[in-house]
């Protein structure tokens, strides 16, 4: 919370430019900015950049896998296909895109006019395009293809410069997303307004500070791991080749002990994204608040203990494992906990089917699988079978599309009257829906068969008795590729000639909505006002007549304070 | 919606044949996962898809839902259910780990046997010796058959795109592996190069093939039969094309394979490398012909 | 409920005259970056964390340790940097409260001193690799060995270099005083930090190795 002597005079009229709503220019958001708003939007807007590239990746090796050889392109190229799109879907995707919401939102809904460290959270954007276009240089050079995993000695003897470029790039990205991370706890923590106690906060910003937390005490150790792996690239040190006495499987441990987590620092900002969207839109409290913070918590702090299970049947003793397996089951306990209340949230509500809303519908069923599939994986004996295999691959794009992705583009409809000042498109938004949901499904759920009959992961020459699940994959992914093209096309559009929003077209309780849209900057015109609770539907409407809504009072409440 | 799941957990189709009855129990492990999670799928998409049609927004209708903002009891209970079942399953599958040999000591690190196993197959099967661990990691033998008929050791090794067999008894080296049904089989497993992992789909194990370490698995075929072994870990290009067949065989045909093939090795003395991809993709001889090259030498040192 | 915005806002008016006593202004969270400094420094430790884990498990699972024909650590120089790290902290502690006490000449002594052991102690580590019988290829243990203590060198020179600053902004009459001193405090975390961390890499890397 940080107040000024001059706006302590809120009977005063603000100065008259204030009351035009300052904006920033088109131009801000193409340089340095300190603004949390603008940083928000640079992010989201990198990220779907980097989104489309991975996507395209992800169209050719589908494409390269609709027959068994490899006739569309070469293995090698294959491999760095596969390595590049993971590594481009995971680091600048998913969790740029987690950093965008967090930057947009975090400050607003707690009232605060930016974040603790503004100059910082420029940097750390910053640091995106670099790392991004570093990486994506790669191509031209041979890019790496040990896999987003790079596991030595594979990741030693495959291509030494894209190798590099890989490792750098990842430091690069690892660091901004720490800088982030710093930046939100210490805002969330430190910079609420002054009647919001934790436990009034909204659920995103605890999942935040969950996230936060994992960023903060995994990201380092891969950082610690990647500079291990580069002196053995370049220095011949052997800390992992076994050839000059090193051990491959403690890099695996290192790895795992960030991506894990990682998992998490990519699932949890859009958990509590769909904690936001579900009771505006529903016009329902959340069902078990508390539950639902601690358990983003107990998830964060679950989620550091699990990382060997990715090492079933690596060099892991047997007694680990089972150790691991406990903790891994135990996880699925907060997470059930969670899918449970967003259910008992929508039960019994006065539903607005919305893009927003199917959107994070659609996350609850996907997730769902991914979920069920993940409690199957921690099992030791069943995960031996299907580990690395395409059941592998099924599980994490339940996870992490149909998570994270359908997560991400309810958010987008949700906040998207609010980051612009215009409604989106419905009818585009519920085809954009209907063929993301329809190719997602058709893509992946194919997937999980091939991995128990026995197809591995990671190749791009298959045996011929899997073409027809494969080929179906492919035609799914086609349709998933199509799907992107209403939602390019519903964004630009509402951009410029979308209905006017106003304030709070949803009207919905949280802070974001108190203030214009797009919000001013330094984000509200007087002191916002914390009047309810952040998902308090259904209780005070009793007390409002039936005509007069939220936003009439918002209206009356900016009036009379002018 | 019990019975759906039921039946839907015992009749999904998905797994392949189970050659080995480890393999069987497997199956009844996600059998009975498959059966739970089908029960909670249809339980919550159902939810889901009921509030879609129930619940919807009347037009025009811009009152709020009842404020319900929680229910302990039914908190516990959806607290309680789920820690059960991951109680159960961990239990469960804790046990069929065991059956299958994975606490066994020989595999599971125990510090007495490991300095067993690193004086047994310390030799010169591992070029990078250097790093010798004397930690064995994978599947061991089934207490249950420990006290049986000694199993068939076989050394594996796994090098960039293929697997070599070497049988210690009869010096037999080979591409493809041959085992006599019904006969636990140990295999001694160490990479040439990076990391393989050695899967047998029908018997539902995998392990890590580790260079510099040694890993193990043991199993036994309880079908006569032709199975497929793949590589499952990313190990380069040709990954897709790293795999050999495992012959299930009656103890005749298995003893005869091995003479056939002592005598061949006698008479030629040549390697016996197999070409990983079958027949048919040709176009991918061409890069392995020079792997070849690096497996005649490492063959050339696993000649007894 | 919309009687009570007004409360609230009164509330909050008398809050955030309050804060304003404080001084709490505008952009300026002396505060938050100290808190900061503690979140970085928690992320910092996790990567020495990293490395030391590393090494442990090598320690760990490696038949033969310390590796063959590694020849044991010099203790010395490493006893002398030790020493002369512990004591720059208390130094610089003595810098820190005369600053408290308004006394920036005394801060500026006690910070040089301390720069001056910082640059005594890299120097030394300079010496003592150059004097080494083994490589950063030799074995794992002198990979171990000198990405550890290099790693950690780095954040030395970091510690000075941060020193240097503050001795640079301190010229400037009145930049520090008894009641703003960010720079002041941060950098001796930092120092502090770095020690600590020393301690630890002693024990881990050069004790029970040898």
């Amino acid at each position: 919370m940080s107040t000024t002597l001059e706006r302590n005079a809120p009977i005063s009229p603000p100065p008259p430019e204030q009351n035009e709503h300052p904006q920033r220019k088109w131009y801000e958001y193409f340089g340095f900015s300190t603004d949390h708003k603008v940083i928000g939007i640079q992010y989201l807007v990198t990220a779907f950049f980097f989104y489309f590239i991975g996507g395209a990746l992800a169209e050719v090796m589908r494409t390269e896998l609709s027959t068994p050889d490899p006739d569309f392109v070469q293995p090698e190229f294959y491999n760095q296909l596969l390595t590049m799109h993971g590594t481009i879907m995971l680091f600048l995707w998913i969790i740029p895109a987690g950093a965008a919401f967090a930057n947009y939102l975090i400050p607003l809904m707690i009232g605060a006019e930016d974040m603790a460290f503004p100059r910082l959270n420029g940097v750390a954007f910053w640091m995106i395009p670099p790392g991004g276009i570093l990486l994506m240089s790669s191509f031209f050079n041979g890019a790496p293809q040990a896999g987003w995993t790079s596991y030595p000695p594979l990741s030693l003897v495959s291509g030494k410069s894209g190798e590099e470029i890989w490792i750098l790039s990842i430091l690069i990205l690892g660091t901004s997303s720490m800088l982030g991370a710093f930046n939100f706890v210490t805002t969330i923590l430190l910079m609420r307004m002054p009647d919001m106690d934790i436990h009034s906060m909204p659920l995103f910003c605890w999942s935040m500070l969950a996230t936060s937390g994992l960023i903060i005490i995994g990201t380092p150790v891969l950082g610690a791991a990647l500079i291990l792996l580069s002196f053995d690239l370049i220095a011949g040190t052997a800390f992992f080749n076994p050839a000059g006495g090193g051990d491959p499987i403690v890099y695996q441990h290192m790895f795992w002990f960030y991506s894990h987590p990682a998992v998490y620092i990519m699932i949890l900002p859009f958990f509590g994204a769909i904690s936001e969207i579900l009771p505006v839109h529903a016009r329902k409290p959340i069902f078990g608040y508390r539950a639902i913070a601690y358990s983003s918590l107990a998830i964060s702090f679950l989620g550091l203990i699990v990382w060997a299970h990715h090492m079933f049947s690596s060099g892991t003793p047997g007694w680990l494992r089972m150790f691991f397996m406990a903790t891994t089951m135990i996880i699925a306990v907060p997470t059930g906990i969670k899918v449970f209340s967003w259910c008992a949230t929508i039960w019994g509500g006065k539903l607005s089917l919305n893009s927003a809303f199917i959107f994070a519908v659609g996350f609850l069923s996907s997730f769902l699988i991914g979920g069920l599939s993940g409690v199957m994986l921690a099992s030791v004996p069943f995960d031996i079978h299907v580990h690395d295999t395409y059941f592998i691959v099924a599980h994490f794009h339940y996870v992490l599309f149909g998570g994270s992705v359908f997560g991400l583009f309810a958010a987008v409809y949700h906040w998207f009257p609010k980051m612009t000042g215009r409604m989106v498109n419905e009818t585009l938004g519920q085809i954009h829906f209907v063929m993301t949901f329809i190719g997602f499904n058709i893509t992946f759920l194919p997937m999980h068969q091939l991995g128990l009959q026995g197809m591995n992961r990671r190749i791009a020459l298959y045996d011929p008795q899997f073409q027809f699940l494969n080929m179906v994959c492919t035609v799914g992914s086609y349709i998933l590729a199509l799907s992107t093209f209403p939602f390019i096309i519903n964004i630009i559009w509402s951009l410029y000639k979308g209905e006017k929003a106003g304030r709070n077209p949803w009207r919905a309780l949280t802070l974001e909505w108190q203030t214009a849209s797009p919000p001013i900057i330094e984000n509200f015109e007087e002191e916002p006002v914390l009047w309810a609770g952040p998902y308090d539907y259904g209780i005070d409407t009793e007390s409002i007549d039936g005509d007069e809504d939220v936003e009439d009072m918002l209206a009356a409440v900016t009036s009379e304070s002018q | 919606m019990t019975l759906i799941s039921l039946w839907y957990g015992q009749n999904h189709g998905l797994l392949p044949m189970a050659a080995s009855n480890d393999a069987g129990e497997v199956d009844e492990l996600f059998n009975f996962m498959m059966t739970i999670a089908t029960g909670l799928f249809l339980l919550v998409e159902g939810v889901l898809v009921y509030s879609l049609f129930k619940f919807r927004r009347q037009k025009g209708d811009t009152t709020d839902g009842p404020p319900i903002e929680g229910n302990v009891p039914l908190e516990i209970v959806w607290t309680a259910i789920p820690t059960v079942i991951v109680f159960i399953l961990s239990i469960y599958s804790f046990e069929i780990y065991n059956r299958m040999g994975g606490l066994d000591p020989m595999a599971a690190g125990d510090p007495g046997p490991q300095m067993m196993a690193h004086s047994h197959h310390h030799s010169e099967l591992v070029a990078l010796d250097t790093s010798q661990q004397n930690i064995a990691l994978g599947l061991g033998i089934s207490p249950e058959s420990q006290q049986g008929i000694n199993p068939l050791e076989i050394k594996v090794n796994g090098i960039q795109y293929a697997w070599v067999f070497t049988y210690p008894e009869s010096g037999v080296i080979s591409g493809e592996i041959h085992v006599p049904v019904n006969r636990p089989v140990a295999l001694n497993m160490t990479a040439g190069d990076v990391i393989h992992a050695f899967w047998l789909p029908e018997f539902r194990i995998k392990q890590d093939v580790i260079p510099g370490r040694e890993t193990n698995l043991v199993f036994t075929a309880n079908q006569v039969g032709q199975y497929p072994v793949i590589c499952a870990e990313l190990c380069g290009a040709y990954h897709g094309g790293m795999k050999t067949q495992l012959y299930v065989q009656t103890e005749e045909e298995y003893a005869q394979w091995i003479q056939d093939n002592t005598f061949a090795m006698k008479e030629s003395g040549e390697s016996v490398a197999m070409n990983p991809v079958s027949n048919s993709d040709t176009e991918f001889l061409e890069p392995y012909a020079q792997d070849m090259g690096v497996d005649a030498d490492t063959l050339a040192q696993l000649k007894p | 409920m919309q009687g009570s915005t007004v409360d609230n806002k009164s509330q909050i008016a008398i809050a955030s005259e309050q804060e304003a006593e404080q001084g709490h202004g505008h952009h300026e969270h002396p505060d938050f970056r100290m808190v900061g400094l503690y979140i970085f420094l928690i992320s910092d430790s996790m990567t020495f964390i990293g490395f030391f884990a590393a090494l442990l498990i090598y320690r760990a699972i490696m038949p033969v340790w310390p590796p063959e024909g590694m020849p044991e650590f010099e203790l010395l120089i490493p006893i002398i940097n030790t020493a002369i790290l512990v004591a720059s902290s208390f130094v610089m502690h003595e810098g820190q409260k005369s600053l408290k006490q308004n006394d920036v000449g005394g801060l500026q002594k006690y910070f040089g001193i301390t720069a001056a052991m910082g640059a005594v102690f890299l120097a030394g580590q300079v010496y003592e690799y150059s004097h080494a019988e083994f490589g950063l290829t030799t074995n794992l243990l002198a990979s171990c060995f000198y990405v550890l203590t290099g790693f950690h060198g780095l954040h030395v020179l970091t510690g000075v270099l941060l020193i240097l600053c503050v001795l640079w902004r301190s010229r400037e009459e009145g930049h520090y005083s008894a009641s703003s001193h960010f720079g002041v405090e941060a950098a001796e975390i930092y120092w502090h930090f770095v020690d600590v961390i020393w301690l630890v890499l002693f024990v881990l890397v050069y004790l029970i190795n040898n």
